[in-house]
C-alpha cells in the first residue's frame, strides 16, 4: 500500500492542516517564535504573548516519518555528537546544519527564546545548551522538581509557581513585549480543560470490547493536538469533538480498531505499551500488531506530555499558574518508578489487557531507566506476562524488523499458550 | 501410524522431530540449512522419517542375536546407498551441463574425465562409509566435494584438461543435486538394498535374512502419516503449512527442554542468531524471555566468525580451548571488536588456547546477562542449542552459574539441538 492509500479519517486530516498552519505560522516570519518541549510545555503561557510554539522533538517525529531522520542523524555524528546520544537531539542538530527547514520547506525562523521547561528527561538541559549556543538567544528554564515521592507537593507546586512569576512570565514579557493578563491565561486554561475532558473520554473508550481506537499507534494522532502548539485554542475544542464523534460512530457500529490498511479484524490480544514508537518504522511496527489482531488499550506514551486520566488532572483556570505547576511535575517522565508501576498495573486491571509490552528506547535513558524492574513489578501486581522489544526513536539503524517481529510473535504465542493453559496444570506425558 | 511432526529452521542447520502418538520420539534429522528453507526442510523432515524406520525396525528386532550390529550394518549401508544413489545423480547432472555451448568443442574429453572422477569416487565409496571410518561430514555436499575436488584435480592434470573447468561443472551440479529431496519410493529402495549389503558381509548375527528382510519391508511399508506439522525458527514463514502450524523458537525451545527434563525452570538456547533466556513453568509454559538485544553479540555465529579468524574450523574451538592453562581477559562481546582483540593477543604472543578459552568466557558472560534480565537462573537449568555442544562454552557457563546462582542442576542433553524441533513436534502432538 503507498503513502498515498493510507486510510485517514476527518479528524486525522484535521490535525494534518493545524499542524501546517502551525509550520507556516512560525516560518511566517510575522511572530515570535519559542523554541520548548512537549512534556508538561506551557502552551497556554505562551499564547498570552502571542509567541508561537516550535517543538524540536516533533520535528524530529516529522522528519523520522518522513524518512529524512536518519541523514541528519549521520549530519550530527560528523559533527561529533555519539552515536549514544538522544536521536531526538541528533536529528535537531542535523536538520539545523542541513538549513534547518521546516516541513513546509520553508527555514525555520531563529527562535526569539528558548523555554525549557525540563520533565523528567536530562537530556533537555543538555539539548537547550546545544540551542543556545547555536540561537544566542535569551533562555528560561523552568526547574521542575522530580516527583521522586510519587506525588507533587506544595513546596513543589510553590517553588514553580515562584519562579512562573519570577523568571518566566518577566522573560516573556520582556521578548513579546506584551504585559501578562492574567484573565487571558484562565481563558485559554478553560479551554484546555474542555477539550482535556474530551482526550479523557476518549482515552477509557479502549476499555470496551472490542476497543474502537489503538492507544498507542492510534494514540499519537489523538494526542497531537493536546500536546503539542493547540491546547488551550478552540481548534484543539473543535478536534476533539470531532475525535470524540468518530469513536463514538465506532462504538455504535460496534467496529474495531481502524488502522492505516483499514479495520482490523478481529481483536485477539489486548495490550498494555509501555514507551515510545519507533517512528521511522511506524507503520511497519504497527502492521506487526494489527496483522496480529493485537490492540494496545492503553500506553505510557500519551501520557509522556501530561497525565490526565491517572489522577483527573484538569487546567484549572480558577488557579491558573498552580495548575501549570501541576501539570509540568504530573508528566509521565517526572513520575518516580513506583508511581509508573502503579498508573501501568492499574492499566492493565482495568482495562482488562493481556499483559504489558514494554518498547525499550536505545537512546532514551528517561523512558528506558528502570524498565526491567518496572516489567517485573507490573507482572507481580497483575499476573499478567510482561515482554520487552527494543528499538529507537528516530534513528532508523535501530529498528530490526526480523527480531522485532520474532519477540511480537513469541510474546503473542505466549499469551496464547497461557490462555489455554488457563493457569491449570496441562502436563506433558 | 500417526507421527507428529516439529521442524526447526535455523539460520545454519534445520532439524526435524518426528514423534508416534505416544509422544515417543521415533526419528531426528538435520541438514543445513543452505539458502534455500523449503528444500532444506523437506530433506530434515524425510531424514527424521528414515530415523524413525531405523527405530521401528530396531524394536521389531528386538535385542540380542546380533541385532545391535545387524542395525548399525543396515545404517551404514543405507548411508552408503544413498551417497551412491546422489553421486549417480551428480554425475548425471554434470553430464547434462555438457550441452553446454561453452562446452562444445571439449564435450568427449570433459566427459571423460568426468567418468574417470566419478569412477574413483564410487570406487573409494565403501571405504568411506567402512565400519570405523572418521567422516568429517554426514553431509553430502561435504564428502562429495571434497573428493570431488582431489581427484578432478588429478585427473585434469593428466589428461590436460582444465581443472576450473570441471569445479565449474560440479559447482553448477552440486546445487541441483542438493536441492532434490528423495521420494519414499527411492529412500525405501536404499533400505532394503542397504539391509542386502549388510547381511552379505555380516557375521554372528542369528537373525536369518528372509526374517530380517520381511521385518524391514513391514516396518517400510508402515505408512509414517503426517498427523501435524509444526513449524519454527527464523525459517517458519517459509513453510508450506498455515500460520496456526507456526511457533516461535522461544516457545519451542522451552517445551522441548521441559520434554527433556521435566525439572526445567530456567532455559538458555544459543543459537545461530540470537541468544535466549527462557523461563517455564512446570508444565513447560514460557512465562518469560529477553533476548540479545540491537546485536549478535554472543550468538553461534560470534563462534563461527572467532573459527574463520583462526582459520580453523567450528568444531575445533572448543577442544582447542579446553587446552587452555589460563583464561585470557576479552573484553570485548562485539563480534568485530573481539576479533580486534584476538589479533591483538596474539600479537602479544598469548598462547591461543588461553585466548578461545577467553572467547567462551566472553559469551558465557553474555548469555548470563541476558539470563539475568530474563528473571535468573532457577533450578533445574537447562541449556539448549548448537553451542551445548562445545565443551569449553558449557565448562564456562557451569562456572558463571555456580558463582551467580550456586549449586543448580544443570542439563544438556546429546540432543541438544534438536530442542527446538522436539517442543515443535510437542507442540504439534497437542494440536490435534
Amino acid at each position: 500500500m503507498s503513502q498515498q492509500d493510507v486510510i485517514k479519517s476527518r479528524s486525522m486530516l484535521l490535525q494534518k492542516e493545524m499542524i501546517a498552519r502551525n509550520y507556516d505560522k512560525i516560518t511566517s516570519g510575522e511572530v515570535k517564535v519559542s523554541s520548548t518541549f512537549v512534556p508538561g510545555n506551557l502552551n497556554e503561557l505562551l499564547m498570552c504573548f502571542d509567541i508561537a510554539n516550535n517543538l524540536p522533538e516533533i520535528n524530529a517525529i516529522q522528519n523520522a516519518m518522513r524518512k529524512k531522520s536518519g541523514e541528519m542523524i549521520m549530519e550530527a555524528e560528523r559533527s561529533g555528537h555519539s552515536e549514544d546520544v538522544c536521536t531526538y537531539v541528533k536529528a535537531d542538530i542535523g536538520m539545523m546544519a542541513k538549513g534547518n527547514i521546516a516541513p513546509n520547506g520553508k527555514p525555520f525562523p531563529d527562535p526569539d527564546v528558548l523555554l525549557l521547561s525540563y520533565t523528567g528527561c536530562f537530556t533537555f538541559l543538555k539539548w537547550f545548551e546545544l540551542l543556545r549556543e547555536q540561537y544566542k538567544c535569551p533562555t528560561v528554564m523552568l526547574q521542575v522538581p522530580y516527583s521522586a515521592d510519587g506525588q507533587p507537593t506544595k513546596n513543589h507546586r510553590d517553588y514553580i509557581v515562584k519562579q512562573l512569576k519570577e523568571e518566566v512570565i518577566p522573560t516573556l514579557e520582556k521578548i513579546s513585549g506584551i504585559k501578562f493578563d492574567i484573565d487571558r491565561l484562565r481563558e485559554y486554561l478553560r479551554k484546555s480543560a474542555k477539550a482535556e475532558d474530551d482526550l479523557v473520554w476518549m482515552l477509557e473508550q479502549s476499555k470496551r470490547k472490542p476497543s474502537p481506537i489503538d492507544c498507542y499507534f492510534g494514540g499519537v494522532y489523538y494526542m497531537g493536538p493536546i500536546f503539542t502548539a493547540f491546547r488551550g485554542t478552540d481548534e484543539a475544542i473543535t478536534y476533539y469533538q470531532m475525535l470524540r464523534e468518530e469513536i463514538q460512530e465506532r462504538i455504535d457500529k460496534g467496529l474495531g480498531v481502524q488502522t492505516p490498511e483499514g479495520e482490523m479484524g478481529e481483536e485477539k490480544y489486548r495490550l498494555v505499551v509501555e514507551g515510545p514508537p519507533n517512528w521511522t518504522s511506524f507503520r511497519e511496527f504497527w502492521k506487526m500488531f494489527h496483522e496480529a489482531g493485537a490492540v494496545v488499550v492503553a500506553s505510557s506514551y500519551t501520557k509522556v506530555g501530561g497525565v490526565y486520566d491517572y489522577d483527573n488532572f484538569r487546567h484549572d483556570p480558577d488557579h491558573p499558574l498552580e495548575s501549570l505547576a501541576d501539570y509540568c511535575l504530573g508528566v509521565y517522565t517526572n513520575r518516580n518508578l513506583p508511581t509508573r508501576v502503579d498508573m501501568l498495573a492499574r492499566n492493565i486491571k482495568e482495562y482488562e489487557a493481556d499483559g504489558l509490552l514494554i518498547n525499550s528506547i536505545k537512546s532514551c535513558n528517561s523512558f528506558s531507566a528502570g524498565q526491567l524492574v518496572l516489567m517485573r513489578e507490573v507482572e507481580k501486581l497483575t499476573g499478567k506476562p510482561g515482554a520487552f522489544v527494543e528499538t529507537d526513536l528516530v534513528d532508523p539503524r535501530y529498528f530490526s524488523a526480523a527480531n522485532v517481529k520474532n519477540r511480537l510473535e513469541s510474546y503473542f504465542q505466549m499469551i496464547d499458550q497461557k490462555r489455554r493453559a488457563g493457569g491449570s496444570a496441562t502436563t506433558l506425558a | 501410524m500417526r507421527t507428529f511432526i516439529g521442524i526447526d529452521l535455523g539460520s545454519t542447520t534445520t532439524k526435524a522431530v518426528l514423534m508416534d502418538e505416544n509422544q515417543a520420539v521415533l526419528g531426528r534429522g538435520i541438514t543445513n540449512s543452505r539458502s534455500n528453507y523449503d528444500v532444506a526442510a523437506a530433506v530434515c523432515k524425510q531424514e527424521a522419517k528414515i530415523g524413525a524406520r531405523f527405530t521401528l525396525f530396531k524394536n521389531a528386532l528386538g535385542s540380542g542375536g546380533g541385532a545391535e550390529i545387524l542395525l548399525e550394518d543396515l545404517e551404514r549401508n543405507f548411508r552408503l546407498e544413498q551417497f551412491l544413489s546422489e553421486l549417480n545423480q551428480l554425475e548425471q547432472t554434470c553430464e547434462n551441463y555438457l550441452d553446454h555451448p561453452r562446452f562444445k568443442d571439449m564435450k568427449s574429453a570433459l566427459r571423460e574425465a568426468l567418468g574417470a572422477v566419478f569412477r574413483q569416487i564410487e570406487t573409494e565409496a565403501p571405504a568411506i562409509y567402512a565400519p570405523e571410518a572418521d567422516r568429517k561430514s554426514d553431509f553430502f555436499r561435504d564428502i562429495a566435494g571434497s573428493r570431488f575436488m582431489d581427484i578432478a584435480e588429478r585427473i585434469g592434470r593428466e589428461s590436460g584438461i582444465s581443472f576450473e573447468s570441471l569445479l565449474n561443472i560440479y559447482d553448477k551440479s552440486i546445487i541441483d543435486v542438493e536441492s532434490l529431496v528423495h521420494s519414499d519410493e527411492v529412500v525405501s529402495r536404499q533400505l532394503m538394498n542397504g539391509l542386502s549389503r549388510a547381511l552379505k558381509e555380516l557375521e554372528g548375527v542369528e537373525v536369518s535374512e528372509a526374517d530380517a528382510q520381511a521385518a524391514l519391508k513391514k516396518v517400510i511399508d508402515l505408512e509414517l502419516e503426517e498427523t501435524y506439522v509444526v513449524g519454527t525458527g527464523y525459517g517458519r514463514v517459509r513453510l508450506p503449512f498455515p500460520k496456526e502450524h507456526i511457533r516461535s523458537e522461544i516457545l519451542c525451545h522451552g517445551l522441548g527442554a521441559h520434554m527433556m527434563f521435566p525439572g526445567t525452570r530456567t532455559v538458555l538456547d544459543i543459537g545461530g542468531q540470537d541468544t535466549k533466556g527462557i523461563q517455564v513453568d512446570e508444565n513447560g509454559i514460557v512465562v518469560n524471555f529477553q533476548m540479545n538485544d540491537r546485536c549478535a553479540a554472543g550468538c553461534g555465529r560470534y563462534l563461527g566468525y572467532i573459527a574463520d579468524e583462526m582459520k580453523i574450523g567450528l568444531h575445533e574451538l572448543g577442544p582447542i580451548a579446553m587446552k587452555a592453562t589460563k583464561t585470557t581477559r576479552i573484553n570485548s562481546t562485539c563480534t568485530v571488536f573481539a576479533g580486534a582483540e584476538l589479533r591483538d593477543r596474539l600479537a602479544l604472543g598469548e598462547n591461543r588456547a588461553d585466548i578461545l578459552a577467553g572467547l567462551h568466557r566472553a559469551i558465557m558472560l553474555r548469555a548470563m546477562s541476558i539470563l539475568s534480565r530474563s528473571g535468573g537462573v532457577t533450578d533445574q537449568f537447562t541449556f539448549t542449542g548448537g553451542v551445548a555442544k562445545n565443551e569449553s562454552a558449557v565448562n564456562e557457563l557451569r562456572k558463571l552459574i555456580r558463582e551467580n546462582y550456586g549449586e543448580l542442576t544443570i542439563n544438556i542433553s546429546d540432543e541438544s539441538i534438536y530442542t527446538g524441533a522436539l517442543g515443535g513436534a510437542a507442540f504439534a502432538y497437542r494440536a490435534v
